[in-house]
């Protein structure tokens, strides 16, 4: 396993929350083989710790809350095409061994490492499939929009993992639309309803869009900047209809905020990523965390040899 | 002969240190006792109620928050409770 990675088996990858111990090489190595990785995914491996194992990320937090959710992987680059890393039919699912162990490697090592057990520090009411490893490709060969981690600022001959605090995906279905307007409304209200229908702004969501709902923006010429634009266009809330109180549900926002409208993702809130299989009209959502200083950043590392 | 099997460790290989838990005050008369919110939604109300109570019984309450519940408490804030204290409850909430 340590052939797969230039960096010496001595060396500290990250400081390992909760216990806060230092992690090595070659600890992730031997997690890794538990997990069932190839020594090629190793890189991807240590880019992910070490992307998790920031203030911003928060994996502390990540693992103690009572939510369900878990670092939620995302690879772009030709790395992801020279392990074999799965971005089409069944991306999210069972992937494929390089999607299935290195997501699993790094939950092994929060726990072996980190010690972060189920029912310890790890106190999720009902954990979700995030939380056994969650990690796919972009698929960026059939897109037409620039990729996840070009809109983070990398180049696209980067090889970058990106972080995100998410649950399991759910379905989002669409099957009429025609029109990339049609379905950008159809979009927009279904991530009104991602963790709840009544959090607004407090957390961050992730959308995949499969190649058939791609498609529909592609004939329409919209580029990425044009579909964030549209998207958020329809992806608002009317405060009244979510107060506290209202229909007769305790839960919702402060009477303050009576009147406004409001977005349901921050700024920079609704990651976009392009992965599936060629058939399917729907696309996947994932639901966030409480996001910023608060909570989690998604965190973004170059993987290197 | 066959080679040695070498066995490793996933783990840290680390235990929790044990500590003795300081004595119990057997009055809270004079007693400073700390109430760390965590700063989850309606965690203030429970602990007013609870430092009303204890000042009932004549303990001197401090009141402590972390800034968010998502992260550990900062080492100085645990560092500020631990030397002003000589009880702490903290409070969970929603």
């Amino acid at each position: 396993m340590l052939d797969g990675t230039t960096r010496a088996a001595d060396e500290v990858v990250a400081v390992m929350p909760p216990a806060l111990v230092e992690c090595t090489v070659e600890k992730v190595a031997v997690n890794a083989v538990m997990a069932g990785c190839l020594p090629e995914y190793l890189p991807v491996v240590l880019a992910a710790l070490e992307a998790v194992c920031t203030d911003e990320f928060n994996m502390h937090g990540i693992l103690a809350t009572t939510m369900g959710v878990g670092p939620v992987l995302v690879v772009n680059g030709p790395v992801s095409s020279r392990i074999g890393m799965n971005s089409g039919v069944n991306a999210l699912g069972q992937g494929n061994r390089a999607n299935a162990t290195i997501g699993r490697a790094v939950q092994l090592v929060v726990r072996n490492v980190g010690g972060g057990a189920p029912g310890g520090i790890d106190r999720a009411t009902h954990g979700s499939m995030a939380k056994l490893g969650f990690c796919f490709a972009e698929d960026e060969a059939g897109s037409p929009w620039t990729t996840l981690s070009e809109d983070r600022g990398f180049d696209r001959s980067q090889d970058v993992v990106t972080a995100f605090c998410g649950e399991a995906p759910r379905v989002l279905v669409d099957q009429k639309s025609r029109s990339a307007d049609s379905l950008v409304r159809a979009l927009a209200e279904g991530l009104r309803a991602s963790v709840s229908p009544r959090v607004v702004m407090g957390m961050d969501g992730m959308l995949v869009l499969s190649p058939e709902h791609m498609s529909r923006f592609r004939d329409a010429g919209w580029d990425r900047n044009r579909f964030m634009a549209e998207l958020a266009g329809h992806l608002t809330v009317e405060a009244d209809d979510i107060l506290a109180g209202a229909g007769g549900i305790e839960e919702g926002l402060p009477e303050g905020l009576a009147g406004m409208t409001l977005p349901k993702f921050r700024p920079g809130g609704l990651l976009v990523v392009h992965a599936g299989g060629s058939a399917g009209l729907f696309s996947a959502i994932v639901g966030g965390w409480v996001n910023g200083p608060m909570g989690s950043e998604p965190t973004s590392r170059e993987i290197t040899p | 002969m066959s080679q040695p099997t070498v066995v490793l460790d996933p783990t840290a290989g680390t235990a929790p240190s044990d500590r003795t838990r300081s004595p119990r005050p057997t009055s809270l008369v004079g007693v400073t006792v700390g109430l760390l919110d965590i700063s989850k939604p309606r965690g203030d109300i429970f602990l007013d109620r609870v430092a009303e109570r204890l000042g009932e019984q004549g303990a001197i309450v401090l009141r402590y928050a972390k800034p968010t519940f998502t992260k550990p408490a900062p080492v100085d804030l645990r560092h500020e409770i631990a030397t002003q204290c000589a009880a702490v409850i903290e409070a969970l909430a929603d």
